[in-house]
């Protein structure tokens, strides 16, 4: 009983224009089990699980729900046949609160009138359970990428459902929410939920996943019990190919020896409630990393230096030039390139083609009177759609269309073609699978040897030691300390460093 | 690092929540200005009577208004409401005078035909996928139309009885004599589709529905909410309200003019925009409308006691107006996304 499959997916085929997105595919869920599914950047993961929950309807197949065929032709009737997911951009509306994002279309009602005051707390009941607190009622867009991710797994969780999709829930995460996370998943995996968790995250796979199930290509490459494959195996399987790239992934940029000038400078730049003040300096051809914790405020320096937010104390020297009336349009004529970590949002225009998209930045800094021209513009499309290996690798297609990992990696390319002298990438690689990964590190390390300054930040504390120069680590939105010295850049240094400067409170 | 770590929002939420009061404060405040100007200019004006007009000569766009929020609110648009007032004030005449049909018979069976026409209309928005401009457009032209087949001249109402009690005072404060005020039914009408709005907008999940699809309707479609259901309920709730509105106008005017309400679906857009509700959808209040369309006839008012100006004045200033508003929601949408980190 125990062992038949919830969930049978056989021979799901799903064409979009001029794309097989699936071909074939077989899946199957069973009672209790946590299964991955694994595969590159726009393999097909997301397609898979919105052809289950009935976003799109497949061109062939069968799918199977407790042994009865089903065809669900909206989210709202899987979720009524048990099945709740948290798809891959945070699905939530920001003009309504937290409290409505939470429980919308399950609010509780005292007759036909819904129950704020019960809503509320039991949206606050929720929160607590996977450890987060805020104020339910604040509009949801006061808040980071990051926690509204933690409030979409949040909503998924509470709807009682006999299977939880979660794909990359845990992309913006860091390591204690992602650990709250697999605790709420055993826990649920003890009372029988199924659950299917897609991460590019290898070593959160292998620590919470019973099976995994490797797509390529839009194509079925095989299932595993977890234990029974090795990680260079389950690379192999997912890229098609042997990969060495991973043993030059190990190495650490910081060979090149930054000049001495400097390019950017801080000095006491802070905003209230956002970041205290704080110095820094950013030579050419460095690589900065900024690390912390999940709102310690990362972000929230870099929009300082990018002018994104406006800073109401302190000064920034740009080239020795003092900045004022900072926004993000002086910032890319004078070559400050800021890539921001909600792509949803603030950076791609899902309408436009990829080639749009990618020369946007370019475009806007000639001024509108002044177009790219269409060989030079074709030119650097190719060769960043190319660089980033960005699939598939057709330039005219609308964006909206692409997975998105490679909805990431054009973001990426309309900052690196334009060759500002900063380059500040905020979370570049959420949503990037393994073998882009070390593409992009590369791409960045090749930069800054150009004498490019970089600005980095990302959850991944390998990632962030392995690329930088020097790391700046923040705390309580507060900068504690810079980290330059060659055997400070671990991991385990900038744990410590958090939990020194800061363990009084 | 053994406790969660737990965000603060990096500004006062307090502000955050209180920004979506901004518009439809500074239309209460351009109200109060505008008042108390009439009231230093023009003596007669302080006279309790002067607003209570408001909702006896705008109740019909009050009402349509409120519709058209919901839409908005949604994000759509509908274009039909100006025509299918009419058309449903000449529905009536047609069947009470010609056809010798009850009243009460004639009201429902119009109340009946705009909301299964806004239906209508909703399923070929949303099934068909047809921009909601374009589908209510064609709804703008047919009821024009089939007013027109009907009658292309004034037609009076007969059951002169049945009419009456729409314009039926009910005294205030002792009524105007004694300086109080009178409202007919009609404004009790306009009143009671207020109250069902705001309490279906804010305490039912028909109408947090409304708000989610506003925001963004594909993740409420992915959040797993009835997304169907809502949009073609919105135009249904328009189809209803824009057939109420010919009702009150076959009280008011006792009679059904085939060119009664051109414009009117502007009208009413501008209120709901004047009165803060978002163009793209999402935010608003329906109060906020009604904030709006007292805008809109106190600005007739002032001109009309003011005497010389034309009265093409109304127009031009509401044209200023719309700017100014279309102009501030954009400043506050962007400042939203600026702090938004
Ligand atoms: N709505 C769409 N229209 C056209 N093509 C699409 C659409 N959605 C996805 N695709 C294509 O289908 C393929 C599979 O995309 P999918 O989103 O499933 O990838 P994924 O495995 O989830 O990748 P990622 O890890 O980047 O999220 C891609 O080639 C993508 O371009
Ligand atoms: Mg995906």
């Amino acid at each position: 009983m125990s062992d038949a499959p919830i969930v049978q997916m056989t021979g799901i085929t799903k064409d979009f224009t001029g794309v097989r997105a699936l071909d074939g595919v077989d899946f199957t869920l069973r009672r209790g089990e946590i299964h991955a599914v694994m595969g590159e950047n726009g393999a097909g993961k997301s397609t898979l699980i919105k052809v289950l929950t009935g976003v799109h309807d497949p061109d062939a197949g069968r799918i199977l729900l407790d042994g009865e065929p089903v065809r669900f032709h909206s989210p709202g009737q899987a979720q009524a046949g048990g099945i709740s997911t948290v798809y891959q951009e945070v699905n939530l509306t920001d003009n309504l609160s937290v409290a409505e994002n939470l429980l919308a279309g399950r609010e509780p009602r005292l007759g036909p009138f819904i129950n704020f005051r019960a809503m509320r707390r039991k949206a606050k009941a929720l929160l607590d359970e996977i450890g987060i607190d805020l104020n339910v009622a604040a509009p949801l867009s006061s808040y980071s990428i990051a926690m509204q991710q933690l409030v979409a797994i949040a909503r998924a969780i509470d709807i009682d459902a006999k299977v939880l999709i979660l794909d990359e829930p845990t992309s913006s995460l860091d390591r204690d929410e992602v650990a709250v996370l697999m605790r709420v998943m055993r826990s649920l995996a003890e009372r029988g939920t199924a659950m299917v968790f897609i991460s590019h995250f290898l070593d959160q796979v292998y620590e919470i996943c019973d099976r995994m199930t490797v797509l390529r290509n839009g194509t079925l490459i095989g299932e595993w019990a977890v234990s029974e494959l090795p990680e260079s195996e389950l690379i192999g399987h997912m890229l098609g190919r042997e990969v060495q790239t991973l043993g030059a992934l190990e190495h650490r940029a910081a060979r090149h020896r930054p000049d001495d000038d400097v390019l950017v400078s801080a000095r006491g730049l802070g905003r209230k409630g956002s970041v205290s003040p704080f110095d820094l300096d950013i030579r050419p051809g460095e690589v900065v990393g900024l690390a912390g914790l999940l709102g310690s405020g990362r972000t929230e320096t870099a929009r300082l230096i990018a002018g994104a937010d406006r800073a109401d104390s302190g000064a920034l020297e740009f080239r020795g030039e003092r900045l004022r009336g900072h926004n993000p349009r002086t910032a890319s004529a004078r070559g400050i390139g800021f890539c921001p970590e909600n792509r949803k949002t603030e950076g791609l225009v899902g309408d436009l083609t990829v080639a749009e998209n990618m020369i946007l930045a370019m475009q806007a800094a000639r001024g509108w009177a002044r177009t790219v021209p269409p060989a030079r513009r074709d030119a650097l499309v190719a060769e960043f759609i190319e660089k980033l290996d960005i699939r598939p690798a057709d330039p005219d297609l609308p964006v909206k269309n692409l997975s998105g990992g490679n909805q990431q990696k054009v973001l990426l390319a309309r900052w690196m073609l334009i060759e500002p002298r900063l380059l500040i990438l905020d979370e570049p690689t959420r949503g990037i699978d393994v073998g882009a990964k070390a593409d992009i590190q590369r791409l960045v390390n090749e930069l800054s040897e150009d004498g490019m300054a970089v600005l980095f930040i990302s959850a991944e504390l390998e990632e962030v030691t392995r690329l930088s120069d020097r790391i700046a680590v923040l705390r309580d939105r507060e900068l504690i300390d810079i980290l330059h010295q060659e055997s400070d850049m671990t991991t385990d240094r900038i744990v410590e460093t958090i939990v020194e400067k800061g363990g009084d409170k | 690092m053994s406790t969660t770590v737990t965000e603060r929002p990096s500004r006062t939420t307090l502000f955050d929540g209180l920004g979506r009061y901004i518009p439809i404060g500074v239309t209460v405040a351009l109200l109060i200005v505008m008042y108390l100007g009439g009231i230093a200019a023009f003596p007669r004006f302080s006279s309790p009577q002067v607003i209570a007009s408001l909702f006896i000569d705008n109740a019909a766009l009050l009402i349509i208004a409120v519709g058209m929020t919901f839409v908005i609110l949604s994000g759509g648009i509908d274009l039909s409401v100006g025509s299918m007032m009419a058309f449903s004030t000449m529905s009536i005449a047609a069947l009470t005078v010609d056809l010798g049909v009850p009243a009460e018979v004639a009201v429902a069976a119009v109340l009946a035909f705009g909301t299964l026409s806004g239906l209508f209309t909703g399923a070929v928005i949303h099934y068909f996928n047809v921009q909601p401009f374009i589908a209510t457009l064609a709804g703008l032209f047919l009821y024009r139309g089939l007013t027109l087949q009907l009658s292309d001249h004034d037609v009076s109402m007969r059951d002169i009885a049945f009419f009456d009690w729409g314009m039926l005072r009910m005294d205030f404060a002792g009524g105007q004599r004694d300086g109080g005020f009178s409202l007919p039914n009609i404004s009790f009408i306009a009143l009671a589709v207020v109250i069902v709005a705001f309490i279906v907008l804010h305490y039912t999940r028909f109408g947090r529905g409304v708000y989610a699809v506003g925001g963004s309707e594909s993740s409420a479609l992915l959040m797993g909410l009835p997304v169907a259901r809502t949009k073609v309920g919105v135009y249904a709730v328009s189809g209803f309200c824009a057939a109420l509105g010919g009702v009150v106008a076959a009280y008011y005017t006792k009679s059904a003019n085939p060119l009664a309400g051109v414009g009117l679906e502007l009208d009413a857009i501008a209120a709901v925009v004047i009165g803060g509700t978002i163009l793209t959808g999402g935010t608003g209040f329906v109060l906020g409308t009604v904030a709006g369309v007292m805008v809109m006839g106190l600005l007739t008012t002032l001109i009309a006691f003011q005497g010389d100006l034309s009265s093409w004045w109304a127009r031009i200033v509401v044209g200023v107006l719309l700017l100014a508003f279309i102009l501030l929601q954009r400043f506050l949408s962007r400042s939203g996304e600026k702090r938004r980190t």
